[in-house]
């Protein structure tokens, strides 16, 4: 059962194939004999889940049960999980046993899902290959030598070694369709705003979004019909109907415009990677859809604009860990300086010291012109060229990663390199769309991921689009050979 | 625009973070290729184009000034490192 999409799981658990309490025991069992090898998971909450799959069988057994009830999902240790250790991946909060409930794990406990679990991440969701964990680097289950991507990294590597039915995940810069991609899964990240961001501990907060990490475009429909929606108690949430996400799946792609932006067809690309988006364009063409070329000619600057939004939002963000309220404290301070520097400077790994810097010297008085409001005007230009490629096109496609996973400290010492991986996935962030990975095929061995990306609230088309490829691929039911 | 050993030391206390005298002249390195990388902004013209601030030109929505929240300060208090008496115990402030 553990094999199959959440979908079918929650088709059999209506059906009284299985219960949730046996489902979630396998999965259960599965963490602990195959976790070892990955390090998806930060925390395992088997007595929680086992006392929720209980639940979630006598909520069916009442008759109300809803599609993800007693379905077992892991959660990116970065949402708030009342009276569960929430890490962010720091040791900053090691110690930290959340005191409330974020909004979109709320939601999917409501809707009578079981937590099995926090998955492990990238600190502060700052890094794009899940090495930058106080708990270790996540390995990726296709190949233990390489990354699964980063920053929902354990996530993408617990869904695709079938350690959980599916997962949430965040994505600031690419943190869902990056690590899918890798780790051969399906991501998608909603439009900013559609899902609410309230427990969810702030990373970039222009930029942040939740979404649905799991194995079919079906799946993340299910899950995103329960995560999305208005919150008052996210500012930034915005105030639109949640349509039924599943309800257009199965449309035709008949006429679909497709649009391929010439930009992420450069230099720098792979050709394996390219040949197996060109390939996934080619089942497109055969489901009816056309392509034309178009152009996001302000590509390039979406590096330089992200890395200065983001890290200066960051460095706003994590004032908050001052070793007073919540978190690590250093031992015996001497005084209230020395408190706050030295529980962050001990608390912080170095790539969110190394963000947290650059942040503060670009809103630092002199320099906030040229920086941060420089990066806020091309953040413009960039979400008017996706504008302008709409008008051409019903949905852009191409790649997520100019490579498929490169390896376990190949790029960690080098944070340009890190960064300018980004390229394809940053200007999705910059412009709010939502965007989504589809599995691929693998290049060099590696899983690759299609990336597709939509207009604004158009989350149901990206679905669309993407069930039916699944309808004629087979890449979402390849798993690992070991797992 | 590149930064030196004295700036990033400036920079850090405004950031509430301390680096190890060692640890300057790398840290400083390594910010000033980030900056690097990020000057490439400065080599486009903008003077006629209005920062976007959220993706969708939304703006932040207001609510009524009242109390919308219950007290929940014995939970949001269990994981602070030290209280007495409803209080956030620090170092001493003032002698």
């Amino acid at each position: 059962m553990y094999d199959k999409s959440l979908s079918e799981q929650s088709r059999a658990l209506a059906n009284g194939e299985l219960s949730s309490l046996e489902l979630t025991q396998l999965y259960l069992d599965r963490i602990k004999k195959l976790d070892g090898n990955y390090n998806s998971y930060i925390t395992v909450t088997e007595d929680l889940a086992l006392e929720q799959a209980k639940a979630a069988d006598e909520r069916r057994a009442t008759g109300d049960a809803s599609a993800l009830t007693g379905i077992p999902l892991a959660h990116k240790d970065l949402f708030c999980t009342e009276g569960v250790k929430t890490t962010c991946g720091s040791k900053i909060l090691d110690n930290f046993i959340a005191p409330y409930e974020s909004t979109v794990t709320h939601k999917l406990k409501e809707a009578g899902s079981v937590m099995l679990g926090k998955t492990n991440m990238d600190e502060f969701a700052m890094g794009s290959s899940n090495e930058n964990s106080y708990y270790g680097a996540v390995k990726n289950p296709w190949d233990t030598q390489a990354i699964p991507g980063g920053s929902s990294g354990g996530s993408a590597a617990c869904v695709a070694a079938r350690l959980a039915a599916g997962a949430t995940g965040t994505d600031t810069g690419g943190s869902i369709r990056q690590p899918a991609s890798h780790c051969g899964i399906t991501g998608l990240k909603p439009t900013y705003g559609r899902v609410s961001r309230y427990g969810m501990i702030a990373y970039a907060s222009s930029l942040d979004q939740a979404g649905p990490m799991t194995r079919t475009a079906e799946d993340a429909a299910l899950m995103l019909n329960v995560m999305a929606g208005f919150d008052h108690r996210d500012s930034t949430c915005l105030d639109r109907e949640v349509p039924d996400y599943t309800a257009h799946l199965n449309d035709s792609l008949e006429g679909l415009t497709i649009g391929l932006p010439k930009e992420y067809f450069s230099t720098g690309l792979d050709s394996e990677v390219e040949q197996r988006v060109r390939d996934a364009v080619a089942e497109y063409e055969k489901l009816g859809a056309r392509v034309k070329e178009v152009s996001l000619p302000n590509l390039e600057l979406s590096i330089p604009s992200y890395y200065v939004i983001a890290p200066a939002e960051a460095s706003s963000n994590l004032s908050r860990f001052d070793g007073a309220r919540f978190g690590y404290r250093c031992e015996n301070p001497e005084d209230l300086m020395d408190m706050y520097k030295r529980s962050r400077s001990e608390g912080f790994g170095e790539e969110v010291k190394r963000r947290i810097l650059v942040g503060t010297y670009a809103l630092s008085a002199g320099y906030y012109d040229a920086y941060y409001k420089k990066a806020q005007k091309i953040r413009r230009l960039i979400r008017d060229d996706f504008m302008n490629a709409f008008e051409q096109c019903d949905i852009i496609m191409g790649p997520n990663a100019p490579t498929s996973a490169f390896n376990i400290g190949e790029k960690s010492d080098d944070p340009v390199a890190m960064y300018l991986s980004d390229i394809y996935t940053l200007s999705v962030n910059l412009a709010g769309l939502p965007g989504m990975s589809v599995p691929a095929g693998m290049a060099n061995g590696r899983p690759v991921g299609l990336q597709m990306i939509g207009r604004h609230f158009d989350e149901s088309g990206l679905l669309n689009a993407a069930h039916r490829f699944q309808q004629v691929t087979d890449f979402h039911k390849q798993f690992p050979i070991n797992s | 625009m590149a930064v030196d050993a004295s700036e990033i030391q400036k920079v850090a206390n405004l950031a509430r973070l301390s680096i190890d005298e060692s640890q300057l002249e790398t840290t400083a390195d390594t910010i000033n290729r980030i900056l690097e990388l990020v000057d490439q902004m400065q080599m486009v013209k903008t003077d006629h184009v209005e920062p976007l601030a959220h993706p969708l030109d939304a703006t932040q929505r207001l609510r009524k000034d009242v109390v919308s929240e219950e007290n929940n300060r014995e939970q949001l208090q269990s994981c602070a490192p030290v209280v007495e008496d409803g209080l956030f115990l620090v170092p001493k402030v003032i002698e």
